[in-house]
């Protein structure tokens, strides 16, 4: 168990290094990747519209000045509005887009929980039951027909 | 799983569905709302032009279409890396020279480019007719636009008329359509 806990570690703190490089330097690659053409609607890596070719040179421009990567979007964003972002910011009612998945996830889990628990007690009593050797009890009238025909049987 | 718990959670899965579905409807409503204006004044019909409220180029004030209301206005939508729009900056300015003394104004509505840009071909064009920035594109879906550039007229009383031009304008067709916008034939 220690080995793996070690391990995972060992992984959050190396995505998190790459996460923190990447803000403070990020590439033009990332950001092509990042931001949206306005006039076309995709990602900038995949538009070569006239716009996208002028944001590519003032990502480029941003990156060679030594912006953060969230000062390059933000100045995006003060020039084309928050569609310019391919992911939503983490902030305000735009949060919602991020945390429904989760809250989803999360009540279906629940409810997954409670469905297999129900299941699980219907077939409890059965089970729990000492005279039956694990399995369910008969009908006390077929139990008693039972025995009738197994006398018979042997008389 | 009680029945209350149940019926409040199948409550819960109508609401969220019901919600989304709500939502798509708005946006699709919203999307044909532009085009159906564009359909209509290509029909010959004269519907109320969408209101706006925009900052100029400089950041030092807006102007609102409303504010406009009794005189003709020509909208022009543009940017300045679109090369139709070079092409037709210098009709518009003359137009405007033309036409200011007598209740029309041209409006500039730059969408989908940078503020240093925007000016830059302002100072390069001269122009001098009043010209926003539309930086969230709210009046692309509006009205629909499908392209830039994009020139409508709007009349006296708020109301789209003329042609809708996609592409660049000549003179030839402002004067015609600015004419129309004034209800005259002055």
């Amino acid at each position: 168990m220690r080995p793996l806990l070690f391990l995972a570690v060992l992984v959050a703190l190396a995505a998190a290094g790459t996460a923190a490089a990447s803000e403070e330097q990020p590439t033009l690659a990332e950001l092509e990747q990042e931001v949206i053409c306005p006039t076309c609607h995709t990602t900038l890596a995949l538009s070569s519209s006239p716009i996208a070719d002028r944001m590519r040179a003032f990502i480029s421009g941003r990156i060679a000045a030594g912006d953060t990567k969230s000062e390059i979007k933000s100045k995006l964003v003060d020039q084309f509005g928050e569609s310019v972002l391919a992911a939503p910011p983490k902030k305000g009612f735009n949060l919602l887009v991020w945390l429904l998945p989760l809250v989803a996830v999360a009540v279906a889990a629940v409810v997954i929980g409670l469905l297999a628990r129900r299941w699980s007690r219907a077939r409890a009593p059965a089970a729990a039951d000492p005279s039956s050797n694990g399995r369910a009890a008969l009908d006390p009238d077929l139990e008693r027909r039972l025995d009738e025909e197994l006398a018979r049987f042997d008389a | 799983m009680g029945r209350g718990l149940k019926i409040a959670l199948q409550a819960c899965a109508v609401l969220v569905v019901a919600l989304l579905v709500a939502l798509l409807g708005w946006q699709v409503f919203r999307t044909n709302e532009g085009r159906e204006l564009a359909g209509r004044v290509d029909a010959g019909e004269a519907p109320p032009a969408p209101v706006f409220d925009l900052e100029d180029l400089d950041g030092e004030g807006s102007v609102s279409l409303s504010s406009l209301r009794g005189k003709a206005v020509v909208l022009n939508f543009w940017a300045s890396w679109c090369g139709p729009c070079k092409d037709e900056a210098p009709e518009l300015e003359a137009a405007w020279q033309r036409w200011r003394d007598r209740d029309v104004v041209v409006v500039g509505i730059n969408l989908q480019d940078f503020d240093t840009d925007a000016r830059r071909f302002v100072d390069r064009y001269g122009l001098t007719y009043p010209v926003l920035q539309d930086r969230e594109g709210w009046t692309w879906g509006r009205y629909g636009l499908k392209g830039l550039p994009e020139t409508w007229f709007v009349n006296t009383e708020g109301r789209l008329v003329g042609e809708r031009f996609e592409g660049p304008v000549n003179a030839e067709d402002l004067d015609e359509n600015i004419r129309l916008a004034l209800g005259s034939e002055a």
